[in-house]
């Protein structure tokens, strides 16, 4: 044959094998030993890598659940995509108990609609919440308020929020929403919460985080909290979940039992419910009650479409 | 002749100086001031003061506790009714002194007489220290408190042989500064010679632009009574009144990224700052008045007039006895260029505020932005030497490392780069986000 031809099949040859060799010795010499049960772990996960779980992605969930596993306890880690079910399905895999937990939900803490918060200022800056945030106190004035502009919807990987046209107000679909967290971290004003989704979809929360005086916040707003702490004197004796802090009450999830008696007494309808409260004895005016039904009925529509 | 300049950038808006012809009305005091803690760069004063206290005018009711802060007197004679949160510029609500006018009774201390007080008879450290008791700020807009200029830098830092005095006013519509010149000329060159005397300087340079004319000629005239003192025209130009565009073409001296002027030799301060320390000084009179513009096209009459700080902004309105025009679309606190808009006259006037402006709808309105066509317009207009269309891009996307290198914190917010933008790009809009947050992370690291 042509040693044209022989030469370099020869010469390459020989340097393939050589560099096999390499190959060979360095994958033997510095191998990784890796549980393989990480990868038994990750196929039962959803596989979004989502971030939610705070880990980069399912893999590294994986991983940081098998060496919990050895621990013995995984209950500090939780998928919020696959919910319970699935930290079971892991857990059996793994070996070790997991405590059922409750599935949680993202609410949105701001009623301040264009109804009920008018626009005093247009801005015509880039559409981005974060921008805005940084710029200027937003359209309606409230420094604590919903800007509207869908920072949380961009970020959404679940399709489960969107912006209304009419309120300007972000809206969860409590079906897709998975609860992983990436729009809490996307909202510049700390407006969304993971709260659990109660039992029968029943759930009661604040829907205000402005931290200003009552009067001064309803100058930009009708359905601000103003402090009163009404709520916190309905809430049951045993109960006692609404706690006031800085001229705001917030509703803590853990305690409430979501009966609904905070929602008619609060003069400006700032609570937000799944459910339409059940009209027990009125203390307050009537007209405050009508417009409190009116409200949580339209917040029952529009907040959660389940 | 040749005029002087900064070399890289820049750009030439439109002047509109409606108001440059109108000379400086002295406006009552208002029924009520709100006197921000937080009118100056630094940190926020503390009050001394407290509900149901009486005050005099120029009584100190906030003081600068901090090495960069500045004190606060109240600029009327009343009762204390509240210290309170109110609506700043930002449009976010600070903490502020309320005080209720009663009569117009003056702190004894304070020398009201408007006759010249040209002997200079207090000790450098002695200035130094009035000019910090007296809460004087830099006028320009900054409201840098200006004794800390003065103060040597710690170590065996550059010693100031120049003192510049900024005349220069670049902004569009804005006139204070230029009728201060006119009206006020002796009192300036008197703080000036104050100043030079405090920042132990036998140096200094007043630039003025080439459209203050008359300025130029009534200061050159005086000066030449003052050894030392120079008048030099400088051809206009935006952002010419930024202190380092300003020492760049009065000395071609250039301040290194992240360094002081001091770091140059140079103390820099605006001339409504040196008729302040003037005031201060000589006359014992803390800063509780300034002069500002009220212009805009939309309006019949404008105006410059000399209010007490805290004054609503719409008793400039008043003073003109003009209603707020139909069809104003942006309420801009400060110059076209770097003013902020607000949304509403109630907001308090500040120590760094000069001017206020109607824009209507035609004039305020953006057009519609399209992509960047990669024209590098906004790189050859940055008087800093950025890239703000990278920097746009960087902060949009929230890569604030990046954003470090690129020098996004050299930007000093001037716009031209927005200005310049044939496809109408949000570039001071983001660059502003991510410099905010640089610094936070800047600090942090600290």
């Amino acid at each position: 044959m042509n040693p044209v031809i022989i030469f370099p099949i020869l010469t390459l040859g020989a340097a393939a094998a050589g560099a096999a060799m390499i190959l060979f010795l360095v994958a033997k010499k510095f191998k990784v030993e890796e549980d393989p049960r990480i990868d038994d772990a990750a196929d039962f996960l959803p596989g979004v890598n989502c971030g939610g779980c705070g880990f980069p992605g399912c893999r590294g969930f994986a991983e940081a659940l098998v060496e919990a596993a050895d621990k013995g306890n995984i209950s500090g880690l939780m998928c919020p995509v696959g919910g319970s079910d699935t930290m079971t399905e892991v857990g059996v895999f793994l070996g070790v108990e997991v405590a059922e937990s409750d599935p949680t939900v993202a609410v949105v803490r701001c009623n301040g609609s264009r109804e009920k918060a008018p626009p005093k200022l247009s801005f015509d800056g880039p559409a981005k919440c974060y921008v805005s945030h940084a710029l200027f106190c937003g359209e309606h004035g409230c420094a604590f308020g919903c800007l509207g502009l869908g920072d949380c919807v961009a970020v959404c990987e679940f399709d489960a929020i969107r912006i209304d046209t009419e309120t300007r107000l972000p809206v969860v679909d409590a079906k897709k929403c998975v609860s992983c967290g990436v729009c809490v971290k996307a909202c510049p004003r700390n407006i969304i919460e993971i709260r659990p989704k109660g039992r029968k979809e029943r759930r009661v929360w604040v829907g205000c985080m402005n931290l200003e005086k009552g009067g001064v916040a309803m100058k930009n707003c009708k359905v601000a909290c103003i402090g009163c702490g009404k709520c916190a004197k309905a809430c049951p004796e045993k109960i006692r979940a609404i706690g006031l802090e800085k001229n705001l009450a917030y509703i803590d999830p853990q305690k409430c039992i979501a009966c609904g008696l905070c929602i008619p007494v609060c003069p400006t309808g700032a609570i937000l419910a799944t459910f339409q409260p059940a009209v027990k004895k009125a203390k307050a005016s009537p007209g405050n009650l009508e417009q409190s039904k009116k409200e949580t009925g339209e917040a029952a529509q529009k907040g959660v479409e389940t | 002749m040749k005029l002087n300049t900064f070399k890289i950038g820049g750009v030439h808006p439109p002047e509109n100086k409606i108001s440059a012809a109108l000379p400086i009305k002295t406006l009552p005091p208002p029924k009520q001031v709100r006197l921000l803690l937080s009118q100056h760069l630094g940190q926020p004063a503390v009050p001394v003061v407290k509900k149901g206290d009486r005050v005099k005018v120029g009584a100190l009711i906030a003081g600068g506790e901090a090495f960069i802060s500045a004190n606060i007197h109240s600029s009327v004679s009343g009762t204390v009714l509240k210290i309170d949160n109110v609506i700043d510029v930002s449009g976010y609500r600070k903490e502020a002194i309320v005080i209720q006018r009663e009569g117009d009774e003056w702190e004894d201390s304070i020398d009201r007489s408007e006759e010249l007080n040209n002997d200079i008879t207090l000790a450098p450290e002695e200035i130094i220290d009035k000019i910090k008791e007296m809460g004087i700020v830099g006028l320009g807009g900054a409201a840098f408190p200006s004794h800390v200029k003065y103060l040597p830098l710690p170590g065996d830092a550059a010693k100031a042989d120049t003192l510049v005095i900024n005349g220069v006013e670049c902004e569009p519509y804005l006139t204070a500064d230029h009728r201060v010149m006119l009206e006020k000329s002796d009192e300036i060159l008197s703080g000036i010679r104050v100043m030079m005397k405090a920042g132990r300087v036998d140096r200094a340079i007043i630039g003025i632009e080439a459209n203050k004319a008359d300025a130029i000629e009534l200061l050159s005239g005086k000066a030449r009574a003052i050894p030392g003192l120079e008048i030099v025209p400088l051809k206009v130009k935006y952002p010419q009144g930024a202190e380092k565009q300003l020492i760049k073409a009065l000395l071609n001296r250039e301040i290194p990224s992240g360094k002081l002027p001091l770091d140059v030799s140079c103390i820099i301060n605006n001339i409504g700052t040196a008729l302040a320390v003037y005031e201060a000084v000589q006359k014992n009179k803390p800063l509780i008045e300034r002069v500002v513009t009220m212009t805009g096209k939309s309006l019949k009459k404008t105006g410059n007039f000399k209010v007490r700080m805290g004054s609503p902004a719409s008793i400039l309105l008043e003073a003109l006895q003009e209603e707020l025009p139909p069809g104003t679309a942006r309420i801009i606190c400060g110059g076209p260029m770097m003013g902020k808009a607000v949304n509403n006259l109630e907001i308090p006037i500040s120590k760094g505020t000069s001017g206020f402006l109607l824009l209507d709808e035609r004039e305020a309105r953006r057009k519609e932005t399209k992509n960047c066509i990669r024209c590098a317009k906004c790189i050859s207009v940055c008087p800093m030497g950025l890239e703000p269309y990278l920097l746009e891009k960087l902060a949009e996307r929230r890569n604030f490392e990046a954003c470090e290198t690129e020098d996004i914190v050299d930007c000093m917010e001037c716009g031209s780069c927005s200005f310049t933008c044939p496809s109408n790009r949000f570039l001071l809009d983001y660059i502003r986000y991510g410099k905010t947050n640089v610094m936070r992370i800047m600090r942090d690291r600290r």
